[in-house]
């Protein structure tokens, strides 16, 4: 009876050593196996954007369509389970706490872009339980497909409703799929991601391509001169609920 | 000692009881294999209201596995002898609580088969990972003391050292599983509703009120039916217990009101203007609440004179009030009302799924049935060692 108990002990000693030592062998590869970066990859320390109403305006659909079908985003079709990473909203809402009741009608009512803001204080990645949305080096709050449990934390945890769930699986409301880009799966969460995929391949996002006005610009806000810091020097912009401490990164000229 | 729970005096009325439950479990699990293929569509979750019936049950099951430690506390502490009894009784509760819970969160989660991720990427900075390291620590503890103060009991000795050490342990781990639970939802910037630091005390005292009036309950289920008898003494003491609990968690629900509508901040307003009085032209919590609000009150009247609260009768029907009030007020709407006002200052409604409510329903069967496997267990040590007491006593009074 003893020795069994002690045989039995040690063969589950080994096993329990065996399965700690897995993910450390994980990591050890992952050294091993270093990757190169695109010589034309763009760079810069922390990633922001501009995004000019008055100049957006008749590119606005042209953007959002430009990013859903570079990043396979479903059309569900319903507010429920919609799953959206650029969206329209009136003012009235994406900066309700900065509208009041004598507002120019047109103002309150007129459409503007949406998207991500990567924070640079994110309540999404303080909350996330897996390190699965987690801020890249160059300031982009990424998320990782595989790892995320679908707990929805971040959900709760992101004051700009910049996050989708997916509710069931969204290929069958994928128009028309883009190899280059994964599809997600039922029960993870998704947002936009800058378009890091572009950026490392010397493009810029997908969603800036496409306004032809300039009404989007990108850049590095650590760069002094990049084209994204001199708009912010010499013009007024704003911020989404900027009193809430996320340091938003996504700029508006009104 | 298994063996008690399983053959020994097994009544057919107990055991159609399980075979109930575990029906009902079994419809569950059914509603939660089509969850787990279709996905969570299946409920009334949506982009707004991303937590729901789910996770609000979770969240009032956490206080039901905290309040053990109302029992465990004046007794190992306090030296409150009347409480020996039914410690176990408590600290069996409290197992299957914590099961309930930990069963609410897998079956909230969009990838399930992912859950070790939490453990495997362990992120400090989280709630929601020190939420499941409390909780699986919390129901590992109780299911040794449990287990060993019974097993002690089962033998007629007295429960071994290091269990002692494990029950001091669990006074303050039993606070840290709703603290940290609470902090889930106090830190969120922009969810007013949530954003107090009053929501980790409130939670206790609703938590220390909600769960002795279960073992209350549960002490006169045993007693019915096992004739197993708590005493009276410690029914009131856990009433009084309850009736301070309650004043104070009924307390810190009105004090919100004056923050919220003194300072007249519409941020704050509204989740209570929407469950109490509807708002935005939605209203679907407002006969609920006021439900909320009269057994809470009728619970107080109760509670308060001595009278009512010393008839058994009474006690029981204000038990139930207390039960009932706080799973409205912290199961079904405080994590909806927190979430039901989105991003961009509108409400959204929510309907839960007929699915979700099944699943909702199979895992408080589970939960039932542990307990009452459970608790066959307690009563069936504690009748033999209160039959060697008994007989031991006679045997003592016939020596002198
Ligand atoms: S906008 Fe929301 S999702 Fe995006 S970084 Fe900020 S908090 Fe996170
Ligand atoms: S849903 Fe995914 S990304 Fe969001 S907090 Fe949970 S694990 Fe992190």
């Amino acid at each position: 009876m003893n020795i069994n108990r002690r045989k039995f002990l040690k063969v589950g000693g080994v096993l329990a050593l065996g399965l700690s030592i897995a993910p450390v062998s994980g990591v050890l590869a992952g050294v091993k196996g270093k990757y190169m970066p695109n010589s034309k990859a763009l760079t810069g320390k922390n990633w922001a954007m501009v995004i000019d109403m008055k100049k957006l305006d008749q590119d606005i659909d042209a953007c959002i369509t430009a990013c859903h079908k570079e990043h396979n985003v479903p059309d569900i079709g319903n507010k429920k389970e919609e799953v959206k990473w650029a969206w329209t909203d009136k003012y009235g809402h994406l900066f309700h706490d900065n509208k009041h009741e004598y507002m120019n009608e047109e103002m309150e009512h007129k459409d503007f872009l949406a998207l991500c803001n990567h924070c640079e204080n994110p309540a999404c990645v303080r909350v996330c339980p897996t390190q699965a949305t987690f801020k890249s080096k160059d300031g982009i709050v990424m998320m990782d497909y595989h790892r995320c449990i679908g707990c929805r934390y971040c959900m709760a945890g992101c004051p700009y409703g910049a996050r989708s769930f997916n509710f069931k699986d969204p290929r069958p409301f994928i128009e028309e799929t883009n190899p280059a880009y994964p599809t997600r799966t039922k029960g993870v969460v998704e947002k936009c991601n800058f378009c890091v995929e572009r950026l490392a391949k010397g493009l810029i996002p997908a969603c800036a391509e496409a306004s032809k006005n300039g009404g989007i610009l990108f850049g590095d806000l650590e760069d002094p001169n990049s084209e994204v810091r001199k708009i912010l020097d010499t013009q007024f912009t704003v911020q989404r609920r900027p009193s809430l401490g996320t340091k938003p990164k996504v700029f508006y000229i009104l | 000692m298994l063996e008690k729970a399983l053959i020994k005096e097994s009544k057919r009325m107990f055991w159609y009881w399980i075979i109930f439950l575990v029906v009902l479990a079994g419809v569950g699990f059914n509603s939660y294999l089509h969850q787990l293929n279709q996905g969570l569509t299946v409920t009334g979750l949506s982009r707004d209201i991303s937590w729901g019936l789910y996770i609000g049950q979770f969240t009032f099951f956490v206080g039901v596995a905290a309040s053990a430690v109302m029992l465990v506390l004046p007794y190992y502490l306090h030296n409150v002898k009347e409480f020996g009894r039914i410690t176990v009784v408590g600290e069996f509760l409290a197992v299957s609580a914590v099961i309930m819970c930990m069963l609410f969160i897998i079956v909230d989660m969009g990838m399930p088969m992912r859950v070790l991720n939490m453990f495997l990427y362990p992120t400090l900075n989280s709630p929601m990972f020190w939420d499941a390291t409390v909780l699986t620590g919390y129901l590992l503890l109780n299911i040794f003391i449990g287990w060993n103060v019974l097993e002690a009991e089962n033998k007629g000795v007295n429960p071994p050292k290091w269990v002692k050490t494990l029950i001091l342990i669990s006074i303050p781990w039993a606070v840290s599983i709703h603290t940290v639970t609470a902090f889930l939802y106090a830190g969120l910037p922009s969810r007013h509703y949530w954003l107090t630091a009053l929501i980790a005390p409130k939670f206790l005292a609703s938590a220390f009120a909600t769960g002795p009036a279960l073992l209350i309950l549960i002490c006169f289920m045993l007693k019915k039916f096992t004739g197993f008898d708590a005493g009276k003494k410690a029914i009131q003491k856990l009433a009084l217990i309850i009736t301070y609990a309650m004043c104070i968690s009924i307390f810190m629900v009105a004090v919100e009101f004056f923050t919220a509508f003194f300072s007249q901040v519409p941020g704050h307003m509204v989740t209570l203007q929407y469950l109490f009085m509807g708002a935005h032209g939605h209203g679907q919590f407002v006969a609920i609440m006021w439900v909320f609000v009269v057994l809470a009150v009728l619970a107080l009247v109760l509670l308060i004179p001595r009278k009512t609260r010393e008839n058994d009768r009474t006690l029981i029907i204000a038990c139930i009030a207390v039960f009932v009030s706080m799973f409205i007020e912290k199961g079904l709407t405080f994590v909806i009302g927190g979430l039901s006002e989105n991003p961009f200052g509108e409400i959204t409604p929510y309907i839960p799924g007929i699915h979700e409510i099944l699943i909702s329903i199979g895992i408080w069967a589970l939960g039932i049935m542990i307990a009452s496997l459970f608790y066959k267990m307690v009563v069936s040590v504690k009748r033999e060692s209160d039959f060697a007491n008994a007989s031991f006593n006679k045997q003592e009074m016939r020596d002198c």
